[in-house]
């Protein structure tokens, strides 16, 4: 099975074009482990903080979303607590969603990253801790204000400024000890997932402080603050959540299936066009709308240009995957990660699609909008950061996890319910979309032919809610070290045919 | 430079390029837009969009319940699809019909009619020929009605019963002129009556004034749509300044 001990394998994978890679063949591998070992304690009480309130926020964001999709079809469900009527889970399940589960995970990984792959200690890993509470007090207390009807009136920006603050003095511990490692970094040439670290790290804060700042300007008025809250939280699906789901990307499927990535040059031009174009994409989602035509035109073609960053990366991906296909039926983290991929190239093509202006003007303001942040963010993003947590877990808590068909389980419901949310939600908007044209149709009667596809999205979120029970209990038995001794990975089948 | 100083560079520089495309630049176009209005002998009239405070505290609870998650607040040109022809407005709206809200309420989804011009005689969400010749449908009444118990309207609504807005108390004397006028499963006890609270009434208010079919130079009224009369259609006078 020494193909797969992912650890004790040489570092095949370089950190650079050029070829020295992290292991020069003078030292020994007893000497690589040791130093890993040490920079993996070192990581482990912060990662594995961030994961755990990850994790507690994806059950919390799940229930959330379960109720709110219940509601689309049954509206008198819990409708007699105000707290918990559609107009408030909804906003609350998203905020929940994307700062809960989406950027703890994406933070706890982007952590244990940057130290593996600059190969340094992160010195007081309490800062980070202390990052992580101030970030969850502050979320924790934007989720409260929205079920309690005190959300900010902005869509994607509806946690309160306080709120925001407090999650930006937390990040700003956590983002400076991510770059502080880069700093002080053992590893000459960054890696491609360093840069998308780098580039989450960076872009992340000064989003942040720039919307809020700008937003408390009282001469910033009218349609100006949904352009910022549209610009604001476009990025941070882009800029924040993808880039960081890239790095993962980058860095779990190579090093899993021991081969070096398919093209460097391809990794750069992908992360630069991503860079560039990913930041002028937000104003589709005001397509149509009140705000200068520019805006909207500048985003299309910004849109349409997004073609070379999916394809490049997704290329890349599967290029390296090539000829190791069958990994993805042993190995959980390569299932996982390997799913992400091509979710994100199938969110990549539905963004670009619904971009165009003539598909824009049947399909905004439907479910399609949902449909393709829904694929982007929980088949692509989450299935990634499931894959990451699969695997950087057993390295940090020193056991493998307990059962392979827990995580079996746990892939087939988030794979399965998560694809078919995803294509349930394409068709309620395509059939929403095509009956707008008729201008005789009632909102009731295009409703109506919507509505079908809603209780088959509660099935699939059902089927989800008990992937992630699953996943959180074998989560929960990891922290208590309840395993599998260490030293080889839980796979899904016996492996030995894989010998080299 | 080193490959380090080349990445920040180029972080920093995307990001300012979309910060510069996204919010200086719109910022130094609509931060100066003024509300419209026509100016005779030195006397100011017409002028629109104008600030209503007493609204305030209806628009409060319309952004409390989350109701932009349902119900946008734009009506699009007839080019990008048939917002006006379905008789949500008569001509598309533009930046300056939000220049007093803080902020305006978009929304991204329709789960539900635009609101825009809901407080408007012309505004409908029924076919032409059904609403013809009838007075307008939707008065203080409906919309308390419509609030409490949805679906006394559209039997397959999706819209919440908002009951928190209003109040089941013992019938005293007369009983109250608000009163809902609740049939079947939806009516209270003998001897009880459903009235709304002030917050009702304020998010009522707020929704019987949603009107933005002004005429303004840069969106004339839509040929063919509800309101398309000549006086409607006709650019105002002066431009702002």
């Amino acid at each position: 099975m020494t193909a797969v001990t992912e650890e004790t394998s040489k570092a095949t994978v370089p950190f650079s074009t050029e070829t020295l890679p992290a292991s020069a063949p003078s030292i020994s591998r007893e000497a690589i482990a040791i130093e890993r070992s040490l920079i993996d304690n070192s990581t482990s009480g912060p990662v594995l903080t961030f994961f755990a309130a990850a994790v507690g926020w994806l059950l919390l964001s799940t229930l959330l979303n379960l109720i709110s999709s219940i509601q689309l079809h049954w509206p008198g469900f819990l409708s007699g607590i105000p707290f918990l009527t559609y107009g408030r889970v909804y906003p609350a399940y998203q905020n929940a969603f994307i700062y809960g589960w989406c950027s703890l995970a994406g933070m706890g990984a982007a952590i244990w990253l940057m130290a593996r792959l600059c190969r340094v200690s992160v010195r007081a890993p309490g800062v980070l801790v202390f990052g992580a509470l101030f970030w969850n007090v502050g979320l924790a207390a934007g989720i409260v204000s929205i079920l309690a009807g005190a959300g900010r009136p902005l869509e994607g920006m509806e946690i309160p400024q306080a709120c925001h603050w407090l999650m930006f003095i937390g990040f700003s511990l956590i983002g400076l000890w991510g770059a502080v490692l880069y700093r002080f970094r053992r590893e000459s040439v960054a890696f491609i997932s360093v840069w998308y670290i780098l580039g989450a790290l960076f872009w992340f804060p000064w989003l942040l402080a720039t919307a809020n700042v700008v937003l408390s300007q009282s001469d910033v008025v009218g349609v100006m603050r949904p352009i910022v809250a549209a610009w604001f939280s476009s990025n941070v699906v882009g800029w924040w959540l993808t880039a960081l789901g890239l790095a993962a990307a980058y860095f779990l499927i190579p090093k899993t299936i021991n081969k070096p990535i398919h093209s460097y040059s391809l990794a750069s031009l992908g992360f630069w066009t991503f860079a560039l174009l990913s930041g002028l994409t937000g104003m589709v989602r005001l397509s149509g709308g009140p705000i200068p035509a520019w805006m909207v035109t500048v985003s299309i073609a910004a849109s349409i240009m997004m073609i070379v960053p999916v394809a490049t990366v997704t290329m890349n991906l599967i290029m390296t995957m090539r000829g190791s296909t069958n990994m993805v039926f042993h190995s959980p983290t390569v299932r996982f990660t390997f799913f992400g991929a091509i979710a994100f190239a199938v969110a990549g093509a539905l963004g670009i699609f619904s971009s165009l202006r003539s598909v824009d003007r049947l399909l905004h303001f439907t479910q399609f909008a949902n449909a393709q942040q829904h694929i982007l963010l929980y088949s692509f993003f989450s299935m990634v950061m499931f894959g990451a947590i699969y695997y950087i877990t057993p390295r940090l808590v020193g056991c493998e996890w307990l059962s392979s068909s827990m995580i079996s389980l746990h892939f087939w419901g988030s794979a399965y319910g998560g694809g078919m949310v995803g294509a349930l939600l394409i068709f309620a908007g395509l059939a929403q979309g095509f009956s707008f044209i008729d201008p005789n149709s009632t909102i009731t009667q295009i409703l109506g032919i919507a509505e079908v596809y809603f209780p088959g999205r509660t099935i699939a979120l059902l089927l989800i809610s008990l992937a992630h029970v699953i996943f959180a209990l074998h989560f929960l038995l990891m922290l208590l070290r309840i395993g599998q001794p260490g030293g080889e990975p839980t796979l899904f089948s016996s492996h030995d045919e894989e010998k080299h | 430079m080193s490959r380090s100083s080349t990445l920040f560079a180029g972080l920093f520089g995307t990001f300012a390029v979309s910060c510069f495309a996204f919010v200086l630049a719109p910022q130094a176009q609509l931060g100066g837009l003024q509300p419209q209005f026509t100016e005779e002998d030195g006397k100011y009239s017409e002028i629109y969009p104008v600030e209503n405070a007493s609204l305030k505290s209806g628009r409060a609870v319309y952004i409390r319940e989350g109701c932009v998650y349902c119900h946008s607040q734009q009506v699009r040109d007839p080019q990008n699809g048939t917002d006006i022809e379905r008789g949500w407005g008569i001509r598309r709206t533009v930046a300056r019909d939000y220049l007093y809200e803080q902020p305006p309420l978009l929304g991204g989804q329709r789960l539900g009619p635009d609101l825009t011009n809901v407080g408007s005689p012309d505004w409908r969400d029924e076919s032409k020929q059904e609403v013809e010749g009838k007075p307008k449908k939707r008065d203080r009444a409906w919309h308390y009605l419509h609030l409490y118990a949805p679906t006394t309207f559209v039997s397959s609504s999706i819209q919440p019963p908002y009951h928190h807005l209003f109040e089941t108390r013992k019938i005293s004397g007369q009983g109250s002129a608000d009163a809902l006028k609740l049939t079947g499963a939806d009516a209270p006890k003998e001897g009880y009556e459903v009235v709304p609270t002030a917050e009702a009434k304020d998010l009522v208010n707020y929704l019987l004034s949603l009107d933005c079919s002004h005429p303004l130079k840069e969106a004339t009224a839509a040929p063919g749509a509800a309101g398309d009369t000549g006086a409607v259609a006709a650019p105002a006078s002066a431009p702002a300044k």
